[in-house]
């Protein structure tokens, strides 16, 4: 028989609403999860009790993943079963000591939820699994099985996200205070920058400019009387000028390396990688170039990491690896130095947290003494097609 | 000596020619951007380029990749490469593009006529000179295998070489006699297994190989 009615044109993005038997499967997968859920829900109550005398934290540095690893699975299902993407809620956890983390973890509301979802997972929602299963198995139930398991499992995995996944207004209030905080940060970040770059012209070459124009006026005045002491002068203009160019070199380095303009990220990698004391490998997993102020964030948040590379890690070599997953583009800084870093302690790892924080990027550290570092700075963003080259682009 | 300039101000373009003009050398084409320098470099009556790196109109490295093209196209065409910032990278691309005939100076050494001119001079002549910041950079980092068999002072003679400075010049700046240097320059090249050739040659090999390590 053929069907009259025209089934709505599928959305590529999105795979097809899984089969019966694969929603039974789920539901196996539910009632054996329930068991652990169980388990990790009187572990995470017994942890919160007893955080005062610390043995919580140890108890919940164990349950709190593995509860949030155990509903992620039941996110997933329930995304495929109602055909609509939920995300990961969880705030980021990127950085800082182990009771800072402990902090965002417990002011973080989707912890609590993931607790009482748990109550509901390991009752009423395994009574549901385990229903869906029996039908299918018992043989004499089988018409109901058919007829039913759809229903049940879009409803149980409606419940699910009831508790799993943050509604809309939820999500944009948790995002206007993750703008507001950043953008704060971004523009105390830039207003440093400005008065920085300000003291360094007035102390650079704004300064020799005057002592320039100043050799210059004098030597003006001694050509007549003193033509020898006057080219003495000049000579000094010389050398004070290249020393002006070199500090407006510097400072233009600072704002946006030239080498960057030119060659995009990953060759203006390869330029600091090769500037560098020890041997760095750049391992260029990129194909076209970011968003220009995207590429200078991160240019120079590699570039703090190198410098810190240089400064702390007593290593003997170190690599950068730049890549794009098609949504995030990654770069990972690893050294094979001393480790122990503290990324909440220096200014400039600050700095590169905020830049990259205006962005939504991240940034994460790992950093055990003995080594070895390994710095990840993420940054969702789309890439540009390959730059063709100059020569060919039209004038 | 008919050479190619390519300078994108106007001021600078006029004040170097005026420059190269007033020390003999003969300006064919004085060019602004990178397609008229591409076509001007095209021309067999050009003896040496001095080019800028940043070109119109991309506003890149337009121009060393015009040298670099010319100096594929014509092995050993002699280019010297000016810039307002000098890269340990691009200082390794320009001489990866063929054997010694290159020059890479930050545009203000241009104030030193002298010295300017002369590089100009030797890179026509088939010599490498590099500018004295990108020689630095290379001495910061930290050395590896063949390198290491050179001494402190060795090493300092290499960085004069690098720099396109000939034996005379060198002995000036470490205060030692010609025989001495020339003396480094052979446990250099036996150092660095560079077998006898032309010394021109070597040399350039030489500071290839430091450059490489």
């Amino acid at each position: 028989m053929t069907t009259t009615i025209q089934a709505p044109p599928p959305d590529p993005g999105s795979p097809p609403p899984p089969s019966r038997l694969r929603l039974t499967a789920y539901a196996l997968a539910q009632l054996v999860l329930a068991v652990p859920a169980l388990a990790f829900l009187i572990l995470g109550v017994v942890g919160a009790a007893t955080l005062v005398v610390w043995v919580g934290a140890a108890i919940l540095a164990v349950s709190v993943p593995a509860t949030r690893w155990i509903a992620d699975q039941h996110r997933l299902m329930a995304a495929r079963v109602l055909g609509i993407p939920v995300p990961r809620p969880y705030r980021p956890v990127t950085l800082g000591r182990p009771v800072e983390a402990l902090l965002v973890v417990l002011r973080d509301p989707m912890t609590w939820r993931d607790l009482a979802w748990s109550v509901w997972a390991s009752t009423f929602g395994f009574a549901v699994a385990l229903i869906c299963l029996l039908e299918l198995l018992l043989v004499v139930t089988f018409p109901i099985w058919w007829f039913g398991i759809r229903p049940k499992m879009r409803a149980r995995s409606a419940v699910d996200l009831w508790f799993l996944a943050i509604s809309r207004t939820e999500h944009l209030e948790q995002r206007v205070q993750v703008l507001t905080e950043t953008r704060a940060d971004l523009v105390d970040h830039s207003a440093a920058e400005l008065r920085r770059l300000e003291r360094d012209l007035h102390d650079g070459a704004q300064a020799r400019l005057v002592a320039l124009s100043m050799s210059l006026g004098l030597a003006d005045q001694l050509f007549a009387e003193d033509p020898e002491r006057a080219r003495r002068l000049v000579s000094d203009a010389r050398a004070t000028t290249s020393a002006a160019i070199g500090d407006l070199r510097s400072v233009v380095r600072g704002i946006h390396p030239p080498v960057l303009a030119d060659r995009g990220l990953v060759g203006a990698v390869q330029a600091l990688a090769l500037d560098m004391a020890l041997p760095v490998r750049v391992d260029p997993g990129l194909v076209g170039r970011p968003s220009a102020p995207v590429e200078s964030a991160v240019y120079f948040a590699v570039a703090e990491c190198l410098t810190n590379v240089a400064k702390h890690a007593r290593a003997e070599r170190a690599w950068v690896v730049l890549s794009h997953d098609g949504a995030r583009l990654r770069a990972v800084v690893g050294d094979d130095g001393s480790g122990g870093a503290d990324p909440a302690r220096g200014s400039g790892m600050l700095g590169v947290r905020r830049r990259l924080a205006a962005f939504d990027g991240t940034m994460a550290v790992s950093s055990p003494p003995g080594g070895p570092t390994l710095v990840t700075l993420e940054v969702p963003c789309d890439l540009s097609s390959p730059r063709t080259t100059p020569s060919s682009a039209p004038a | 000596m008919r050479l190619v300039l390519a300078e994108d101000h106007a001021l600078l373009r006029a004040g170097m020619t005026q420059l190269l003009e007033s020390n003999g050398f003969t300006i064919l084409h004085a060019v602004e951007d990178g397609p008229t320098l591409t076509e001007a470099l095209r021309d067999p009556a050009a003896d040496a380029a001095v080019v800028d790196v940043r070109l119109p109109p991309t506003q890149t490295d337009e121009g060393l990749r015009a040298a670099i093209a010319a100096r594929v196209a014509r092995p050993g065409f002699p280019v010297m490469v000016i810039s307002q910032y000098v890269e340990h990278l691009y200082a390794r691309e320009l001489l990866a593009s063929g054997e010694g005939a290159v020059g890479y100076l930050l545009k203000d050494r241009v104030s030193d006529v002298a010295e300017f001119v002369d590089g100009v001079r030797r890179v026509a002549a088939g010599a490498t000179v590099l500018d004295p910041e990108v020689v630095a950079s290379i001495m910061a980092r930290r050395h590896t295998q063949p390198l290491d068999r050179l001494t402190p002072r060795e090493r300092e003679v290499l960085a004069l070489m690098a720099e396109g400075r000939g034996n005379a010049a060198i002995a000036a700046h470490l205060v030692v006699t010609d025989k001495a240097v020339a003396k480094h320059i052979n446990n250099i090249f036996a150092k660095l297994d560079l077998a006898a050739a032309e010394d021109d040659h070597r040399r350039v090999r030489a500071v290839l190989a430091w450059l490489r390590a």
